[in-house]
């Protein structure tokens, strides 16, 4: 292949290391970027003109920010980078981008998705409410515009984001009320033996639980989610939970932020027709890969967050690992001793990503506990009574023949924070096992498509 | 009806520019850089309303995923709140402009 | 080994042809065995643009037609459950002389079959759709018909069906049809036998796979429509819209549901594999259509889409269906291959089949429809 054309989805972490790698390998990748700049959500850059020092965006990561940033500085004139374009469909090896209301359609001999993750969200009575927000959008809030949620905030759910997001509100001077964790201390002490696989990390995670309780915030663990307090004009007013010790405790507040760490954004995947499995341990389909990246089809690799939750560190690795992969695939001859490195890199961020999912649970036993008259899809306003209807009343225990009956995922946001739970509301319902209910099948567009797009033929 | 009152809380960043953008008629002060999400809730507690529930909404993930803060432009269009900047001039609408949508677009 | 399913009556297909004629057959007293390969009207039934329109068809299938739109008007009370039809009207638009022409000839014929069309154009027009686009030069409107949710209509019989005492069997595909002295016997993948003295094959796109058993292949074909849905707007459209035109690519219908989102569909379609029972929406197809659209209604270009969909729909090369009693076997009917047009029919059709299935004759003409005609086209 003369001049094979290779596009990479995504400016991330794992978005960047794939171009740096194409690049020395002699490649020009064009790199399709939703966001205005580089940098994905971790290593997000702040607008033009805000002047906060890196160390106050990244904290202990700066150098790792810094880097990535420069990197991808000096790859600019060396790739075709595309910001503001929206790869919206995947058909017949081709990228649908989608910019300035113009819509191409891109060949590729080579295809790496590093689309990033978002949240993964279980449901709570009044998380429609205004006030409510994701923990990623907390931080967003913080990272990218200087600003808290709300003047009171309650951080509740559980993962590596919960702690970190609050200690990032405490340190700029944020009120938060409460860090309500749902995991109980024991999951992550039985969770050590794999944690220790990146001693540096766990440390930094102990460091942020002792910091945040000395700052007089009050992190409770192995808690129930009640209930949102709030109405629909004023938004959020409180939270409730159930202690671990069986005690209900009500914390007031204007905003909440939420979530169980984070789901990988597959539906270009799915798209681009790749092979899912269900991973038993998160509960939850993910886009079959090899250690490098390959996934069931020809010539289309995935790294990142998008594929596993690794972190930003194992994004960087699988942007490298997947962009040899797709040289090699490609004809080109490989750096092995290289690529054995990377993969042992990339074993122990697996260990350690098994491990925060062994420390940090996805509580989808909670699924069974959500009140009927509780909004499950915030998109179209499907309650769990609902839900649990057409599960039971009409047979449509396999997801997407609920979401056909009762419109659940069917919204603007096509399922991305009700779909996990859906899933498990129907299982919990039917008493089926979650592998059997399935997930909801991925559908162009993956964001909404203006009606004014047009079509051009590069 | 009382003042609005603003959801967001700013805690750095505050000597940028000034931006005047208007919100329901309403001229609003923001801050150049300032995404339209971040602009409207320093100013009020929502973005839009839930074409099903009919209650107050303010956007839910902040990285164009989640698709809850869609507003319009006083002239009809569609704006993503959450990854728009503010620029002078740019006036929104929490509500769609004109419930005759069909006839005059 | 287990016994076999006895029944009166096998139905292999469970689409809206299947399960409506399986609950009309109850409803007459039949012993039924409805047997889906996948779930109760996940197909074409399912999937399609959910059109209750009679006006267009050809005019020899409009009794059939209009015996369908009066069970839609009564659906909800038949199957206790609502499959959300609204007669909000339907109108077909055109954009030339030529086919306005067109349009005013057949809705003078089809007065003659009890359809009753009116014929709008210049300010009549305008007045009463001020939203159509300047391209848009005549309407015919057909207050009666309107649309329904194909997502709902086909299962909400199924589970009727299952209700009046049909025996429902999903996930069941069958392998082997067959007729031997004692009637049918019919043999699924997992060796599950079934038997009747009757059997119907409402199989849609996997019809021609068993009506071929019988040594009645027919040239079926399939093809996946092009389907996607706006965000949620004001409900403003009542009336179901659609462009009469030669030209595939302008071919386009929508309909507003409700809740608000705009559903749509038309234009060129894609193949779909049989074998992994999915089809795709080509991209280049939704934005052909996204063109097409605005053509109609040019409001609508402020929107967003947020889904597109296929699936599996089979086409005859006349563009009518396979309905009525086999040409070689007593005791076999069809009802497949219905063109992209079959929602609307799907009650209809139900409630004819089971009349012929029980009483050996319909009051409704059905004879341009049936298998035979591929026969003697290959006699020919």
């Amino acid at each position: 292949m003369a001049n094979p054309r290779v596009i990479i989805i995504g400016a991330g972490s794992a978005g960047v290391r794939a171009a740096q790698t194409l690049v020395e390998g002699g490649m020009r990748p064009i790199v399709i970027d939703e966001s205005a700049r580089d940098g994905g959500q971790i290593y997000r850059r702040q607008p033009e003109g805000f002047s906060r020092p890196k160390s106050a965006l990244y904290g202990s990561e700066t150098a790792r920010a810094e880097a990535l940033h420069s990197t991808f500085d000096d790859l600019k004139s060396r790739i075709d980078y595309r910001p503001r374009h929206l790869a919206w469909n995947i058909a017949d090896g081709h990228v649908h981008v989608v910019h300035e209301g113009a819509s191409d359609a891109l060949p590729y001999d080579a295809l790496i998705i590093a689309a990033g993750a978002t949240d993964r969200l279980m449901p709570v009575k009044g998380w429609h409410f205004a006030g409510a927000y994701s923990l990623g959008a907390a931080q967003i809030a913080l990272k990218a515009q200087a600003s808290a949620i709300g003047r009171r905030v309650i951080f509740m759910g559980t993962g590596p984001l919960l702690q970190l997001v609050a200690s990032q509100y405490v340190k700029a001077g944020a009120k938060v009320v409460a860090v309500l964790d749902t995991s109980p201390f024991s999951a992550q002490i039985k969770a050590l033996p794999k944690l220790i696989a990146r001693p540096d990390v766990l440390f930094k995670g102990i460091k942020l639980v002792a910091g945040l309780k000395l700052s007089g915030v009050p992190v409770l663990r192995g808690i129930t989610p009640l209930e949102i307090h709030g109405d629909a004009e004023t938004g959020v007013t409180g939270v409730s939970v159930r202690l671990a010790s069986g005690e209900i405790r009500r914390f007031e507040g204007d905003a909440v932020g939420l979530g169980y760490h984070l789901r990988p954004e597959t539906q270009l995947a799915d798209l681009a027709q790749c092979a899912f499995d269900f991973d038993a341990q998160t509960r939850q389909f993910r886009p079959r890969i090899d250690i490098d990246g390959r996934t069931s089809v020809a010539n289309v690799y995935l790294a990142g967050d998008g594929v596993l939750t690794q972190g930003a560190d194992g994004a960087e690795i699988s942007g490298r690992l997947a962009a040899f992969a797709a040289l090699a695939d490609l004809g080109h001859a490989m750096p092995d001793s290289r690529i054995n490195t990377l993969r042992q890199d990339r074993a122990r961020m697996e260990l350690f990503r098994e491990g925060l999912a062994e420390a940090f649970p996805w509580p989808h036993s909670l699924a069974a506990g959500i009140p009927d008259e509780a909004i499950v899809c915030r998109c179209e306003g499907v309650r769990a009574s609902e839900l649990r209807g057409v599960a039971l009343e009409k047979g449509a225990s396999e997801l997407n023949r609920a979401k056909a009956f009762s419109r659940v995922g069917m919204g603007r946001c096509q399922g991305r924070y009700c779909g996990h739970a859906a899933a498990e509301i129907v299982a919990a319902a039917t008493g089926l096992p979650l592998e059997k209910v399935g997930r909801l099948r991925g559908q162009a567009p993956v964001k909404p498509l203006a009606i004014s797009t047009r079509r051009v033929d590069s | 009806m009382g003042a609005p009152q603003a959801r967001f809380v700013r805690l750095a960043e505050t000597d940028r520019a000034r931006v005047t953008i208007r919100v329901d008629g309403v001229d609003v002060e923001a801050l150049a850089g300032d995404t339209l999400l971040v602009a409207v809730l320093t100013y009020q507690g929502w973005l839009r309303r839930s074409e099903f529930g009919g209650e107050a909404r303010s956007g839910f993930c902040l990285m164009a995923a989640c698709q809850d803060c869609w507003v319009w432009t006083e002239a009809g269009d569609r704006l993503r709140a959450c990854d728009t900047p503010v620029r002078a001039g740019l006036s929104i609408l929490t509500e769609q402009p004109d419930t005759s949508w069909p006839i005059r677009g | 080994m287990s016994q076999p399913v006895r029944t009166d009556v096998i139905i292999v297909g469970g689409g809206i042809m299947g399960a409506a004629t399986a609950f009309f057959l109850r409803k007459r007293g039949r012993s039924v065995a409805l047997i889906e390969r996948g779930l109760v009207g996940q197909q074409a039934s399912g999937v399609n643009f959910g059109n209750v329109r009679r006006q267009g068809r050809f005019l020899p299938q409009l009794p059939l037609a209009n015996r369908s739109r009066a069970i839609w008007g009564r659906l909800n009370e038949l199957l206790g459950e609502d499959a959300e039809f609204l007669p909000s009207g339907h109108m077909r638009v055109t954009y030339n002389d030529e086919m306005t022409e067109k349009m005013v000839t057949y809705a003078a014929d089809a007065r003659h079959y009890g359809l009753e069309l009116e014929i709008l154009s210049g300010n009549t027009l305008r007045d009463r759709f001020p939203y159509l686009g300047p391209e848009v030069r005549a309407g015919s409107y057909a207050p009666l018909d309107g649309h329904a949710n194909p997502r709902l209509a086909a299962p909400a019989f199924g589970r009727a069906a299952k209700r009046e005492g049909a025996e429902v069997f999903e996930n069941t595909e069958i392998a082997t049809v067959e007729k031997d002295g004692e009637g049918f016997r019919v043999e699924a993948t997992d060796g599950r036998v079934f038997r009747g003295a009757q059997l119907m094959i409402s199989a849609g796109a996997w019809g021609n796979r068993l009506s071929s058993q019988f040594g009645e292949a027919v040239p079926l074909e399939t093809h996946g429509p092009q389907m996607a849905v706006t965000e949620p707007v004001p409900y403003a459209l009542e009336t179901v819209l659609g462009v009469s035109t030669n030209l595939t690519h302008e071919v386009v219908y929508l309909r507003q549901v409700k809740r608000g989102n705009i559903v749509f569909g038309g234009g060129n379609r894609t193949l779909p594999n049989l074998d992994t029972r999915r089809a795709f929406v080509k991209p280049e197809n939704t934005l052909s259509q996204l063109t097409q659209i605005t053509r109609i209604v040019p409001a609508l270009n402020r929107l967003n889409i947020i889904r597109v969909w296929s699936g599996v729909e089979s086409y005859l090369p006349d563009d009518i269906p396979i309905m009525g009693p086999s040409g070689k076997v007593s005791g076999l009917h069809y009802a497949f291959g219905f063109c992209g047009h079959g929602f609307q029919l799907g009650p209809g059709v139900g409630d004819v089949m089971a009349e012929l299935i029980d009483t050996g004759q319909t009051s409704t003409p059905i004879d341009p429809f049936l298998i035979s005609r591929f026969q003697r086209a290959q006699i020919l």
